[in-house]
């Protein structure tokens, strides 16, 4: 401790330089601490989510593959399943092909007791149920669009033109919903529900399929042995099914983008050895500059280990203050970027943390050990000189 | 002022420039007394520094012996040579080479961060050391807030700080006007007066030399003749 003094002084020798250096360490933590903890939420897809007693049946080809509606029943007869619905995507556009709307059509009622996450008045869910051109919005979405209830808005879908052959489908707002808390209040900015009895006679393709269900069991021990039950019933059907909790069909549709642990660890690797090479240099500089007065601390007596140690201790203080402000800033808006998506929190858990603080160490002995090494080697002699 | 504080037999200094030998010192003998104010002249190139450098223990000899304080210190590792220099050896040299980001009282503190002594003791031993420098009003001053001579009395304080026997001193006027320069050499005369200090003392200036109870003068490596004065 009674070296501080001396070290963060030689930080401050040079304010911009070391400023700027730890705000390039502050952005790679950052970066690092983010990245880190999204790997570490991809990596656990296989745990299940106890939080949820609901369950997610896809097409084992693919979810964008659909499934017959008849499988509703066939469901409901699965022994823990105490309720069933399905979903479809429908493409949803507005204004532009941009607009980043979640569209699927649902039963309302089911839909309803499916998700008490979706919080509607009494009045404007049975408006949902009795209006077949009726959808409900997300009151972030409605704030955003300026919509309110009673509105006639057209929405264009892509994927399911109507029989006429038109793609723009006009639907009446009957209900605007809330989310049951930040994260479900967040995600209504960008979500509509559609009457399902009306997609299933108004789209060109037909009426008997969904695109996938939802199930509830009675309680969360239940999901493993319904989720195995249910693919089990279907194995070897030209209807095979892939049943997993929620949380993991979100990340497992989000993984359809591609490797994102081998992308995630490929940009961390870039951006870390970026920053290796631009603060190896900073400190590199800092101790070229400094050599007469590391000859002077030499001659008044300071040994070569305790030299070495100055030097690498002002390395990882370098390092420290940017990591630990930029893991920090991590951890404050993690939490909020992805549960706009519907994903889980981005946390900076202790296994981030952990994997963080072997980043700081190696990064330290990688930009201070060099010139550490030089300051402990330099003869005082030929340093005074100028040598 | 009888007792010998340093004791030098044949001592060679020499070193290789490419595959060149180019001798510094050679076979050079000399005993200095305890107490004494000792000035070191010579034109450039005659090994005063090197000589200089050996006794305060930067540097190691080719051949010879040096004793300080009873202790061989021609035979002590690096790292205890480096140790042997705190507990010793006061610095002074031209240039004054404070760390410029600290403190005066930082600056004089350093070699004190050497020891065990707390925060709160070292701080007060260097304002004291400070003080018989003068400079008890500029302890929290920056180096470049300061002029040159009393950057210069900051380097005797850090010289001084950890109570050494022995001071060397590397050319301390050199870089100051004559009046400064007369002020530095009357507080150095006053550190060998008043608190018992053995200091040598390298200098071009014979002017400089007069504050020195005897001057030795060296050319190419040899001391050639010495000349005690009356002060």
């Amino acid at each position: 401790m009674k070296y501080l003094p001396l070290v963060l002084a030689s930080l401050l020798r040079r304010k911009t330089r070391t400023l700027l250096t730890v705000l390039s360490i502050l952005t790679a933590f950052l970066l690092f601490g983010l990245l880190s903890a999204v790997d570490v939420l991809f990596n656990s897809v296989n745990e299940s989510d106890s939080s949820t007693t609901r369950l997610v049946v896809q097409s084992r080809t693919s979810f964008t593959q659909s499934l017959p509606l008849r499988m509703a029943a066939e469901l409901e007869a699965v022994p823990g399943v105490v309720d069933v619905t399905w979903q479809q995507w429908f493409g949803a556009q507005y204004q532009t092909p941009n607009s980043g709307i979640f569209g699927f059509a649902v039963p309302p009622d089911r839909w309803k007791r499916m998700y008490p996450e979706w919080v509607l008045p009494d009045a404007e869910a049975q408006a949902f149920v009795d209006t077949r051109t009726g959808i409900v919005v997300g009151r972030g979405m409605a704030e955003r669009f300026g919509w309110s209830l009673g509105d006639r808005v057209p929405i264009l879908s892509d994927i399911f033109p109507q029989r006429d052959g038109s793609k723009t489908w006009e639907f009446d707002i009957v209900g605007i919903f809330d989310g049951i808390d930040e994260a479900f209040q967040r995600q209504t900015a960008n979500i509509l529900f559609i009457h399902f009895d009306y997609f299933r006679e108004a789209n060109q393709f037909g009426s008997s399929f969904a695109g996938m269900y939802i199930i509830r069991v009675a309680d969360a021990d239940q999901l493993e042995t319904v989720a195995a039950a249910v693919d089990a019933r279907y194995l070897n059907s030209d209807m095979e099914t892939k049943t997993q909790t929620e949380q993991a069909f979100q990340l497992s549709f989000a993984r359809q983008i591609g490797d994102i642990g081998m992308i995630v660890q490929a940009i961390l690797a870039a951006v870390l050895f970026t920053i290796l090479l631009l603060t190896a240099n900073t400190m590199a500089q800092s101790v070229r500059e400094r050599i007469p007065e590391l000859a002077v601390l030499k001659t008044l007596g300071f040994g070569d280990l305790t030299v070495l140690m100055l030097v690498l201790a002002e390395a990882f203080a370098l390092v420290a203050l940017g990591a630990l402000a930029g893991m920090g800033i991590a951890s404050l808006v993690g939490p909020g970027l992805t549960t706009g998506f519907g994903f889980p929190p981005l946390r900076m858990d202790a296994v981030v943390w952990m994997r963080a603080l072997v980043v700081m160490a190696v990064m330290t002995l990688a930009v201070g050990l060099l010139p550490a090494l030089r300051a402990r080697r330099l003869s005082i002699v030929d340093a005074l000189a100028g040598r | 002022m009888n007792e010998t504080l340093v004791a030098i037999r044949n001592l060679s200094k020499s070193y290789r420039r490419g595959r060149q030998e180019v001798p510094v010192l050679e076979n050079l003998s000399l005993d200095i007394a305890r107490g004494d104010f000792l000035a070191l002249m010579g034109p450039s190139g005659s090994g005063k520094t090197t000589l200089l450098n050996l006794i305060g223990g930067l540097d190691q000899p080719s051949a010879g012996e040096i004793e300080i304080g009873g202790e061989r210190i021609d035979r002590l590792s690096s790292g205890a040579l480096a140790a042997w220099r705190a507990r010793h050896v006061g610095f002074v040299f031209q240039f004054y080479n404070l760390l410029p980001v600290l403190s005066a009282e930082r600056n004089v503190e350093l070699p004190l961060l050497l020891t065990k002594m707390g925060g709160a003791e070292r701080l007060k031993r260097a304002r004291t050391a400070l003080e018989i420098v003068g400079l008890k009003d500029r302890a929290r001053h920056k180096p470049k807030e300061l002029s040159g001579g009393q950057e210069q009395r900051v380097a005797i304080a850090r010289a001084i700080v950890s109570d050494p026997s022995l001071l060397v001193c590397d050319e301390p006027t050199g870089d100051l006007d004559r009046s400064t320069a007369d002020e530095i050499l009357t507080l150095l005369q006053r550190l060998n007066r008043e608190y018992g200090k053995t200091i040598i003392m390298v200098t071009h200036d014979p002017k400089a030399a007069e504050f020195a109870r005897q001057t030795l003068h060296l050319d190419k490596g040899v001391l050639v003749e010495s000349a005690a004065q009356a002060a």
